[in-house]
């Protein structure tokens, strides 16, 4: 009648000690924790920032300097291609207007072959046709490159993935920080850094792109037009960066960002702030040939698009080591050489939302959420002695056994509890004695209608069972749905939530079943109180 | 030892005698929950306008006065200054700035640089900025969610049960929702991302009710198929009362004991969900059921279902 097999006693305590167990590794010291054999579970309960504290940024790529990087990117690709290339084809007034690259082609016999050439260096996306770039010729001498929609939208997924990595690397350059750096939808970098309550720092070092280029100064230039923003062909019009004007550099880039090995902040002979580079072999190399052929003419040192200074070269500079000055102070000449040391980001992001909690105010909530949590468990537990008795005690052991058994299983899936996630656990502790509740006051209506107890026993916890499993069900499609939709806190509440209905039917149904059959079967009681 | 029994046995309350009484009085409070959120407004978060907020505890009381006075001389907007938790601890929350998203979050870094310098002892303990953009697509997810959980559990519960009941619990759930976020106008409350969580809960919460005494009706209207609906909505809520009370007042019991004793910040997702118990408790008992007999449930209607599979029912010629 009212009975538990002896195999499905074992699986439920197996099924329990096992959710204990996993559970005790997030309540103890993180140090003690380290110090276990392997063979014990380790695996911690994530704890989210407005409980660890820390900083979270969420990042969005800026769509115009994505689209802008890509044409520059297309401009130095193209260049490269038809100077090396054979047969070389000489191209003049090369320029970016409008979202596209165009060029002349000074000989227009080549210009079919330009073309063709064009057409080579563009990649096809996938099976529809469409290449990423569309190739068009204008005026009879001119070739027009425009960016296609799906291939513009691969390269900002490139560049996100890319980014993602440099960004990482800027904060974390040691890689030992448990830092969270992911992409987030099609155009957006979620970052999360535990322990720093300050994010200047942090937004100093993702807000600069670092594209460090080296260029000549164009020294043909009209210094009238210059000021009108007017360049020479195949030179450009860059601002100083500390706003002292204007200076017309060569559009060729001498040497750039991308071959550097090193970057580290020091000082020159006269004290002042720093970034000492080192070039890897080609670049070392072109920078050494270079600086070779335009002795005692001055190049100039630009980063994102301003120039930082334009020494005069002396002499060769052979050994591929240089030093980049500018007004830096040592904090800022040190975020310049982390930024360069991590390579440039492919698109520049800008910060849509910012969340910084204090450690001390995460401290301070874990302990009033964890006084709170175990005060309601006790009020709970309380109620239910109060109202059934002996029943109530199983309820209450059922209660506890689920509370750990939700924060085993959080260890194991590795979830975060954020704040709210406590108030979802609270919220479980008062409403996963609602199983029990169900099948106590049926049973209570069972004795009454004149069923025998054991009889009585066995219908209850029949009749109680579609209630319970609606009841919970509806439950489900809630917090289904919050994590579905959810951002951080609602997520963080759902997770508490989900992981509680399964546990609190598991444990309110089966063990509270099983604790009451066992009773029944030693003890024998001729009558319940219930 | 002698148990309590919060309901006592053949306990027999004529609950749909106050039927009426109960629809007037939920309508009006229905209708001016939702004036007072048309008249009054929401106190929407960052979360949901956008904006910056600042959270500090400072060394003693300060006056809100001078403090507005030093943030206004950095030319961020208007600062609206408020206590949050006890009487040393503020939050100043300044709208977002005009202009591009990436200044936004300068403006974060200048109140904490002021604040630090004016006042010794200050901690700043917490710091948030949401662009318009973000807090839009946040605002918009949140009502998706509550929308759709609304929507979901009507539908499992039309297949689970009749159609009647789909719509009976929908309309609870609207009351109930309305109700709470006329209660957030009323107090002026502020909500933020944590309070579409608090509703996503009460729409779950506010059902578990709902169901459990929509399942005994469905028991019992299989069982007494000639009891008149009313009486046999009476007899299955007097039947499930006890469970009522007692869930209910375990779950506000957990919540009342976190509101009490736990962190600031979780004040408002635990009154609200506090609330919505409440509510939730009434609502299956005054709007769930009655709506049952509104819609015309009648003691057969989970006969025809049945006569199919259950062929000794002799149909009526």
């Amino acid at each position: 009648m009212f009975d538990f097999p002896r195999w499905k006693v074992w699986a439920v305590t197996l099924v329990i000690l096992a959710g204990i167990l996993l559970a005790i590794p997030s309540l103890l010291p993180k140090d003690q924790v380290e110090r276990w054999p392997a063979w014990l579970p380790s695996a911690r309960i994530n704890l989210g920032l407005d409980i660890a504290g820390g900083s979270q940024l969420l990042l969005e790529a800026d769509l115009a300097d994505a689209a802008k990087q890509r044409l520059q990117a297309k401009e130095e690709e193209v260049t490269t291609e038809l100077r090396r290339g054979e047969p070389r084809i000489q191209i003049g007034d090369v320029s970016i207007s409008g979202g596209k690259l165009s060029f002349v082609v000074r000989d227009p016999t080549q210009l079919d072959a330009a073309f063709e050439r064009m057409r080579t260096l563009s990649q096809p996306q996938g099976l529809t046709g469409t290449r990423d770039w569309e190739v068009s010729t204008m005026d009879g001498n001119r070739i027009v490159l425009t960016p296609t929609e799906s291939g513009s939208k691969q390269a900002l997924k490139d560049s996100l993935t890319v980014a993602r990595d440099v960004v990482r690397r800027r904060i974390d350059p040691g890689g030992t920080k448990e830092i969270t750096v992911i992409n987030q939808g099609d155009r957006r970098i979620f970052v999360q850094v535990p322990g720093v309550e300050d994010p200047e720092a942090l937004k100093a070092l993702i807000g600069q792109t670092a594209r460090l280029e080296f260029k000549l100064v164009d020294l043909n230039a009209d210094p009238n037009q210059v000021a009108q923003g007017r360049a020479p062909p195949g030179s450009q019009v860059l601002p100083m960066v500390d706003g002292t004007g204007r200076i017309a550099v060569q559009r060729r880039v001498m040497v750039s960002g991308d071959q550097l090995v090193k970057a580290t902040q020091g000082f020159d002979q006269d004290g002042r702030a720093v970034v000492d580079i080192s070039f890897n072999t080609a670049g070392a190399k072109r920078f050494g040939r270079v600086t070779q052929e335009n002795v005692n003419k001055p190049f100039a040192i630009i980063l994102d698009d301003k120039v930082l200074s334009a020494p005069n070269i002396n002499e060769p500079i052979l050994g591929g080591r240089a030093q980049i000055s500018g007004s830096f102070t040592v904090e800022s000449a040190n975020q310049l050489a982390v930024s360069l040391a991590s390579g440039k980001l492919p698109v520049k992001l800008n910060v849509v939302e910012e969340r910084t909690v204090s450690a001390e105010l995460g401290r301070d909530s874990i302990q009033a959420g964890t006084v709170a949590s175990i005060f309601a468990t006790l009020a709970v537990i309380g109620l239910m002695i109060i109202t059934y008795g002996r029943f109530g005690i199983y309820a209450s052991i059922a209660l506890l056994v689920n509370a750990f058994m939700i924060l085993g299983i959080m260890a194991v899936f590795n979830a975060t509890l954020t704040l709210p996630g406590i108030a979802g656990f609270v919220l479980t502790i008062g409403a996963a004695v609602d199983a029990n509740v169900l099948i106590n006051e049926r049973i209570r209506e069972e004795l009454r209608r004149g069923r025998r107890m054991l009889d009585a026993l066995e219908t209850g916890y029949k009749e109680a069972s579609t209630a319970i499993f609606d009841a919970n069900i509806t439950n489900t499609i809630a917090a289904a749905l919050m994590m579905y939709f959810g951002s951080g806190p609602i997520r963080g509440f759902a997770v508490v939530l989900l992981i509680g209905i399964i546990t609190s039917v598991f444990t309110a149904v089966n063990f509270t079943r099983m604790m009451v059959s066992l009773w029944v079967k030693s003890k024998r009681p001729r009558a319940i109180n219930i | 030892m002698k148990l309590l029994k919060l309901v006592p046995d053949n306990t027999n309350i004529d609950f749909m005698k106050w039927r009426n009484i109960a629809l007037i009085l939920s309508i009006i409070a229905t209708v001016g929950s939702l004036v007072l959120v048309g008249v009054r407004g929401l106190n929407l978060g960052i979360d949901f306008v956008g904006g910056q907020v600042v959270r500090a505890t400072f060394a003693q009381p300060v006056n809100i006065e001078d403090l507005r006075g030093k943030v206004a001389t950095l030319n961020v907007g208007e600062a609206s200054i408020q206590e949050f938790g006890d009487n040393k601890t503020y939050q100043i929350r300044l709208p977002k700035p005009e202009g591009p998203d990436a200044a936004a979050n300068q403006v974060v870094t200048a109140v904490r640089a002021l604040i630090i310098k004016d006042y010794p002892g200050v901690k700043v303990t917490a710091g948030e900025s949401v662009s318009g953009k973000v807090s839009g697509e946040l605002a918009w997810d949140g009502a998706l969610a509550i929308g759709l959980a609304m929507l979901g559990i009507a539908i499992y519960i039309w297949f689970r049960f009749e159609w009647q009941f789909g719509v009976g619990a929908l309309v609870t759930l609207f009351h109930d929702v309305a109700m709470v976020l006329g209660f957030f106008a009323l107090t002026q409350l502020q909500v933020d991302l944590n309070i579409v969580a608090a509703f996503l809960a009460i729409v779950g919460y506010s059902l578990n009710d709902t169901v459990v005494i929509y399942d005994r009706i469905r028991e019992n209207l299989r069982k007494y198929r000639k009891m008149e609906i009313v009486s046999l909505l009476n007899f299955s809520l007097n039947e499930t009362l006890s469970r009522t009370i007692v869930t209910s007042l375990s779950i506000m019991l957990a919540l009342a004991v976190l509101l009490a004793l736990g962190p600031d910040v979780l004040f408002g997702l635990t009154i609200a969900i506090l609330l919505g118990t409440f509510i939730g408790t009434y609502s299956s008992i005054y709007i769930s059921s009655p709506a049952l007999v509104w819609m015309g449930l009648k003691p057969d209607s989970f006969i025809k279902a049945e006569a199919d599979e259950d062929v000794t029912v002799a149909k009526p010629v």
